[in-house]
C-alpha cells in the first residue's frame, strides 16, 4: 500500500490510476463542493485544486474505540470519497486496514511522520485512557498517550473522528473506568477539528480533507470546535418531520400508525432539537436513511457526554445525584410540594403563635365595628 | 367615643410603574410556565389534517418566545426604576449591606419565620416596603431570572437571526451542550414556581397577621402604616422622605 505510492502525484492523477475516469472525478468533486457549503461556482476551483495539488499524507490512529467510525467511512455515499482517503490521498498508517503489520507497520508510519514532518493531518478514533499510566490501551508495547502525543507533534491538524476521540465516548461515560479523555485533553498546541457522531458521517473528513487541499485551511469551525458547514444546525432544524412538529402532531410509540404517517419523534425522547449534525440533510448510506426517517428518533450521538444523557426514549433525563429514576420534573414537584407543604404548616403555626396579635386586632376591630356612626 | 384601634395613615408605597412590573410579571411568568411545561411535554394530538395546515405547536412557542422578549424588556425597565423610582423601589433596598439590613433579616427570620415573640413591640422592626429578606430573595430571584434568560436566549440563539440570542449562545460550550443548557432551564422553572409558591403565602401570611393591606397595595399602591410613624404635616413627610432617605425609621 505504501510503497506503491508515488509520493508527489496529485489527487487527479491517483484516482486515474485506481481507474476512475475524470467524469467520476468530476462528480465527486462537484458533490464535495455541495456538501462543503460552497456555491457551485467553486467547483472550478476545487476541481483545479485536486488537479494540481500534492496529495496530503495522513495518519489514522486508533486508540479506545470499536471501530465504527472507520466503518462507517468506507461506507461514504460517493465510493470516490473513501478511495480518496484510503487509496489515493494516501493513508499512511492505520492499524485497522493498512497491508503491513506488526514492526514493518510501525517502521512505515514512522518513515511516513518522518518524511512529512509538519505537513500530514492526523485521524484520532478513539479515545485515550489516562488511569494508572494509560496502560488501559496500548498498541505495540506502548501505551495510547504516548502515541497520540509522538504522532500529534509533527501534525499539521488533527481530526477527532467520532464522539470517542472528540467528547470521550462511551468509555468516559459514568463512572469512566479507565479515565478516558477526549484528544484535545491532551493534545494543546495542534488545531484540532471535532467531528463527533458515533458514528460520524464519513463525507465530513473527506470535506475537512478537500477544504484543507483546495484552500490550504481549516475549514471555519464553530464554537465547540465542529465544521461549521456539517454542524451549523440541528437535526431538528433540517429534519422532514419538523412540519409535524410545528403541527403538534407527535407520536406516541414506534409502532403506531402516527409514526409510520411521519409523526414527530419528539415524545419518544427525540434529541434532534439538542443536536447539531448533518444527518437530516446528508443522511447516511447512499441517502437511504437516517434513524428519524427509519422510525427512530435521534439519540444525539454527536453531542458531548450523550451516553451519560438517557434514557434515550424520553424526553427528560437523569438527573445526577438523585438515583436512576429521578427526573427532574420529580424532583421538581418535590420541591413545590414541599414549599405548599411547608406554607401550610406555617400557616397553622402562625395561627398559634400569633394568636395574642389576632385576637387583639379581632377585639379591637370588633369594637369599632359596634361603634360605627350612622 | 374614641376608637380603640391605633390610627393609621395611609401612605402610597407602590408607585405605578412598580405596580405594572408586578402584574405584568405575573402575567408573562404564567404564560411563560404554562407554555414551558407544554413544550416540555406536548399532548399528543391526533389528527387526520395535513401538517401543513395547522401549526399549534409552533404557536405555543412563538407566544413563549414573545413573552419571554416582554419579560426581558420589563425587568430591565424595573433596573432602571430601581435607580429613579421612590425610596421603596430604590436597589438599596435589595441588597442588605447595610447593619440595619442585616438586622432586619434576623428579625424577619426571628418573627415571621420561625413565628417567635416580638418582645420588643418596635414599630421601626416592621418594614413599610419590602423587608429586607423578602426583597433580598427578589434579588436572588432576578440572579435566576437572568441565567433563564440566557439560557432560554442561548436555546433560540442558533435559528434566530437577531445578534441578541446569538450573543448568547456562548451558554451552549459552556455549559456543554444544548441538551445541559434545555436541562438548565426546565429546573429552573421549578425553582420559579416553589419562589411562586413561597412569596404568594408570605403576602397572604403578612396581611392575615398585621392587617395593613399587605396584599391590596400591589393593586392600589397604598399601605397603611401606624400614624405616630408619619409625621403631622405632609410637607414633612415629603422633606423627609427626601433628606433621609437611608437612614432609617427615626421615630424612637
Amino acid at each position: 500500500m505504501i510503497e506503491s505510492k508515488n509520493k508527489n502525484e496529485t489527487y487527479l492523477q491517483a484516482v486515474l490510476k485506481k481507474g476512475y475516469t475524470r467524469r467520476d472525478f468530476m462528480k465527486f468533486v462537484t458533490y464535495m463542493t455541495a456538501f462543503m457549503g460552497f456555491e457551485s461556482t467553486m467547483i472550478g476551483q476545487v476541481a483545479k485544486a485536486l488537479e494540481t495539488k500534492k496529495r496530503i499524507p495522513v495518519i489514522w490512529e486508533h486508540f479506545q474505540e470499536c471501530t465504527g467510525c472507520s466503518e462507517s467511512f468506507i461506507r461514504s455515499d460517493h465510493p470516490l470519497a473513501a478511495d480518496l482517503i484510503l487509496d489515493s490521498i494516501s493513508l499512511d498508517y492505520t492499524d485497522t486496514l493498512m497491508a503491513a503489520a506488526g514492526h514493518n507497520a510501525e517502521e512505515a508510519k514512522q518513515a511516513s511522520m518522518k518524511e512529512n514532518y509538519g505537513n500530514y493531518i492526523l485521524v484520532v478514533e478513539g479515545a485515550i485512557p489516562t488511569k494508572d499510566d494509560g496502560v488501559y490501551c496500548t498498541i505495540a508495547g506502548r501505551t495510547a498517550v504516548e502515541i497520540l502525543k509522538e504522532s500529534a507533534k509533527g501534525a499539521a491538524a488533527i481530526i477527532t473522528f467520532g464522539s470517542c476521540s472528540a467528547w470521550g465516548g462511551i468509555q468516559a461515560a459514568y463512572p469512566n473506568p479507565t479515565g478516558s479523555v477526549p484528544v484535545d485533553a491532551i493534545i494543546k498546541d495542534k488545531p484540532i477539528i471535532r467531528v463527533p457522531g458515533c458514528p460520524p458521517i464519513g463525507e465530513v473528513m473527506t470535506g475537512v480533507v478537500v477544504h484543507y487541499a483546495t484552500f490550504g485551511t481549516l475549514p471555519e469551525l464553530d464554537d465547540m470546535g465542529r465544521p461549521k458547514q456539517f454542524y451549523g444546525k440541528r437535526v431538528h432544524d433540517s429534519c422532514y418531520r419538523r412540519p409535524y412538529f410545528d403541527a403538534g402532531l407527535f407520536a406516541e410509540t414506534y409502532d403506531s400508525e402516527e409514526a409510520k404517517k411521519g409523526y414527530c419523534l419528539y415524545k419518544l425522547g427525540c434529541r434532534g432539537p439538542v443536536t447539531y449534525n448533518a444527518c437530516g440533510f446528508m443522511e447516511w448510506n447512499n441517502g437511504v436513511s437516517y434513524p428519524i426517517k427509519s422510525g427512530y428518533p435521534c439519540i444525539g450521538c454527536s453531542e458531548k457526554d450523550f451516553w451519560d444523557n438517557g434514557p434515550f426514549t424520553e424526553r427528560l433525563e437523569n438527573l445526577p445525584g438523585f438515583g436512576i429514576e429521578a427526573t427532574a420534573d420529580k424532583i421538581g414537584k418535590i420541591v413545590v410540594g414541599a414549599a405548599v407543604a411547608g406554607a401550610a404548616v406555617h400557616a397553622v403555626a402562625s395561627n398559634i403563635a400569633k394568636r395574642k396579635e389576632l385576637k387583639t386586632h379581632e377585639e379591637k376591630g370588633i369594637l369599632n365595628e359596634k361603634h360605627i356612626k350612622e | 367615643m374614641t376608637t380603640t384601634t391605633f390610627n393609621f395613615k395611609r401612605v402610597y408605597v407602590w408607585e405605578l410603574p412598580v405596580r405594572m412590573f408586578h402584574w405584568i410579571t405575573v402575567f408573562s411568568t404564567t404564560i411563560l410556565i404554562i407554555t414551558g411545561f407544554i413544550i416540555a411535554d406536548p399532548p399528543a394530538i391526533q389528527s387526520n389534517a395535513e401538517a401543513s395546515n395547522s401549526y399549534w405547536f409552533g404557536l405555543v412557542r412563538a407566544i413563549h418566545f414573545v413573552t419571554a422578549y416582554i419579560l426581558i424588556a420589563n425587568l430591565i425597565f424595573r433596573i432602571y426604576w430601581a435607580f429613579v423610582g421612590n425610596q421603596f423601589a430604590n436597589w438599596r433596598n435589595f441588597i442588605p449591606y447595610t447593619k440595619k439590613g442585616i438586622k432586619n433579616i434576623l428579625y424577619v427570620l426571628k418573627v415571621d419565620i420561625f413565628l417567635m415573640p416580638d418582645k420588643e413591640h418596635k414599630l421601626s422592626n416592621i418594614s413599610i416596603g419590602h423587608n429586607y429578606l423578602a426583597a433580598f430573595s427578589y434579588t436572588i430571584m432576578t440572579l435566576f431570572f437572568i441565567l433563564q434568560t440566557m439560557t432560554g436566549l442561548a436555546l433560540i440563539g442558533d435559528t434566530s437571526s437577531w445578534w441578541l440570542p446569538k450573543f448568547f449562545h456562548f451558554m451552549v460550550p459552556l455549559l456543554g451542550g444544548d441538551i445541559v443548557v434545555r436541562y438548565v432551564h426546565h429546573i429552573l422553572t421549578w425553582l420559579f414556581m416553589a419562589f411562586i409558591v413561597i412569596h404568594v403565602y408570605l403576602v397572604l401570611y403578612h396581611d392575615y397577621v398585621e392587617a395593613r393591606g399587605e396584599a391590596s397595595a400591589m393593586i392600589s399602591g397604598f399601605k397603611f402604616i401606624r400614624a405616630e410613624r408619619v409625621d403631622e404635616k405632609e410637607e414633612d413627610i415629603i422633606e423627609k422622605a427626601e433628606t433621609q432617605m437611608w437612614e432609617g425609621d427615626k421615630e424612637e
